[in-house]
């Protein structure tokens, strides 16, 4: 059984994005999952700094060699920091999609997180796909 | 590969598979009357019959190369080397169709990357892509990338009147449905005017150089104005004009597009043409087209292949840019075989002759008692004459006389009666021109007009 990396600090969507919440902030990037299941990653088109996504709604997205996907905001918030290291290292996001690979930083104007699952729900959840 | 048709034996077993008897079954779903319709067709002819009778349809037409050709608008008359033709109807580029598997299309895909390369130089930008179908079609994708920039939050498309009538169409038509404002071209506003349409809701603002009357201008005030406002600013060109003037990109362009024919297509009547399309490499992810570029394959050789493949509509679907995933590889390859054997001096020379040869016939012209050249913007090889008769008059006189005059302007703008919009190239002789102006003089004398 294949597994993939969950820590348990932070919470998870179905949709493969995570998000460590601290306080009124948040750092949001794809899982282990995610990028095991894309392959090489070539692109991650950011939004700007001071932009505002409601939950549920695209915030930028991530291309590979042959896909690309929108990434999902999993909470509402504005955007206080983006990772322009991915500009020159796409990279990061296979190597280290917890920390160096982290995509946004918010400021979380809605917490309403019911859509959010902990970690042992989404390695459950990716152990069915 | 071997290209075996199927056997009876194979047939019956398909039909099987599927559970039915008869190929013929397979058509109920058609009813019966319209299931083989009785075709009145003629008898079928000889090939010499055939021929012949195709000539005679063809005889009814003018060639353009029975004329001496002073019309544009759009379409120009430059002379094609024939070594063109020669490469373009080689088996191995003619018949070859999208280069998908690089390790079978290295030839097209080198083919198309020169052409990209070329076009990116000639036009003073980053990259192009592989070609549209034509001018006014990579105009409408470039509203696209415009609108895309903004996220759709602007709606608001400047377009100036000095861009073809045809092009301006093709992006109404093009973009009916995306709730767009449409502004600046219903009238020839000042250079001030019409940049102070531009507001926060513009996405895009797009020019010509030279444009539909000939006219060239530069736009580097404009470019700022465009971009103070947060809009990407396009300009529509003719690529014989940029082997002489200023580059659009240095203008500060952000995207540059504009028809290719004029680079080695022969008139035809109207097509195929193909339209090139450039821009700064921040934007290269968004526009829409088929990109190839080059890399290294793991032998460490270099070799082509096409690239930022997710953009396309094949890959994102409804999330891509545009529904375009292909080019017009047969005349990108023509306007690419027509660029390496003129070269950079190949090419200002032939703009040169375009040039001087539309200065002289204008002076020409002006010079008449009866007619007046618009000559108060700079001008390549196109300029508006006033004329003193309507233009139907004069170019009914110079038909007579072997010549195809310049478009009557009236046609499309009510304002302009009797104005003509006259083109010449290189391949317009003295004489000709000379001709020209023997019979615009007549025609004014004939109809009793002195000044």
């Amino acid at each position: 059984m294949p597994s993939w990396k969950t820590p348990e600090t932070l919470k998870y969507l179905k949709s493969d994005e995570w998000i460590l919440i601290e306080g009124d902030m948040g750092t949001i990037g794809i899982t282990d999952y995610a990028q095991d299941q894309l392959n090489d990653i070539v692109f991650v088109e950011l939004p700007k700094v001071g932009d505002v996504f409601a939950k549920g709604k695209p915030f930028g997205s991530v291309e590979s060699v042959k896909a690309a996907s929108d990434l999902m905001m999993p909470v509402s918030g504005e955007v206080t920091e983006i990772n322009t290291g991915l500009k020159t290292r796409p990279d990061s996001v296979n190597n280290s999609p917890f920390e160096n690979g982290w995509i946004i930083k918010i400021k979380i104007t809605d917490a309403d997180n019911d859509a959010l699952l902990d970690a042992a729900a989404y390695a459950a959840y990716c152990q069915t796909r | 590969m071997s290209y075996i048709p199927h056997t009876d034996v194979e047939r019956q077993q398909m039909l099987a598979a599927i559970g039915v008897t008869t190929i013929e079954d397979l058509f109920e779903a058609v009813p019966s009357r319209y299931r083989f319709p009785k075709l009145d067709l003629p008898d079928g002819a000889s090939e010499m019959e055939v021929a012949a009778e195709l000539q005679s349809f063809a005889e009814a037409n003018d060639h353009a190369g029975d004329f001496a050709l002073f019309r544009g608008a759009g379409a120009y008359h430059h002379y094609i080397p024939s070594a063109v033709n020669h490469i373009l109807l080689r088996g191995e580029f003619y018949t070859a169709y999208t280069p998908y598997q690089p390790e079978m299309s290295q030839g097209t895909l080198q083919a198309i990357f020169e052409y990209q390369t070329m076009i990116a130089q000639l036009t003073g930008m980053d990259g192009a892509n592989a070609s549209h179908y034509d001018g006014a079609t990579s105009l409408a994708e470039a509203v696209i990338v415009g609108l895309e920039a903004s996220r759709h939050a602007r709606k608001k498309i400047v377009l100036s009147y000095g861009i073809h009538p045809h092009y301006r169409a093709v992006v109404r038509t093009y973009h009916q449905w995306a709730g767009l404002d449409i502004v600046g071209d219903d009238a020839d506003h000042s250079a001030e005017d019409f940049a102070n349409l531009i507001d926060e809701d513009t996405a895009m603002v797009a020019v010509a150089t030279p444009d539909y009357f000939g006219r060239m201008a530069d736009f580097r005030e404009l470019a700022k104005r465009v971009h103070a406002a947060g809009a990407l600013l396009v300009i529509v060109t003719n690529p014989m004009a940029l082997a002489l003037f200023k580059s659009p990109g240095e203008m500060g362009a952000d995207i540059v597009v504009g028809e290719g024919q004029p680079l080695g297509i022969p008139l035809s009547y109207g097509g195929p043409y193909v339209g090139f399309f450039a821009t700064k490499m921040g934007l290269m992810r968004r526009i829409s087209g088929r990109i190839v570029g080059e890399t290294l394959d793991k032998n460490g050789v270099k070799a082509y292949v096409m690239t930022l493949r997710p953009r396309e509509q094949d890959i994102r679907r409804e999330r891509a840019t545009s529904n375009i995933c292909t080019n017009q590889g047969l005349m990108a390859l023509a306007a690419t075989v027509y660029l390496s054997l003129m070269g950079k001096n190949g090419m200002k020379r032939a703009a040169e002759l375009c040039y001087h040869k539309a200065h002289y016939a204008a002076a020409q012209i002006d010079h008449l008692n009866s007619y007046t050249v618009d000559q108060s913007q700079p001008f390549f090889h196109e300029f508006v004459i006033q004329c003193p008769v309507p233009v139907a008059q004069i170019n009914a006189a110079l038909y007579e006389a072997g010549i195809i005059g310049g478009i009557d302007l009236g046609a499309d703008y009510p304002a302009l009666k009797n104005h003509m919009l006259l083109c010449v190239t290189e391949m317009n002789s003295k004489d000709e021109i000379d001709t020209l102006v023997s019979i615009l003089n007549e025609v004014s004398e004939k109809a009793g007009v002195t000044a």
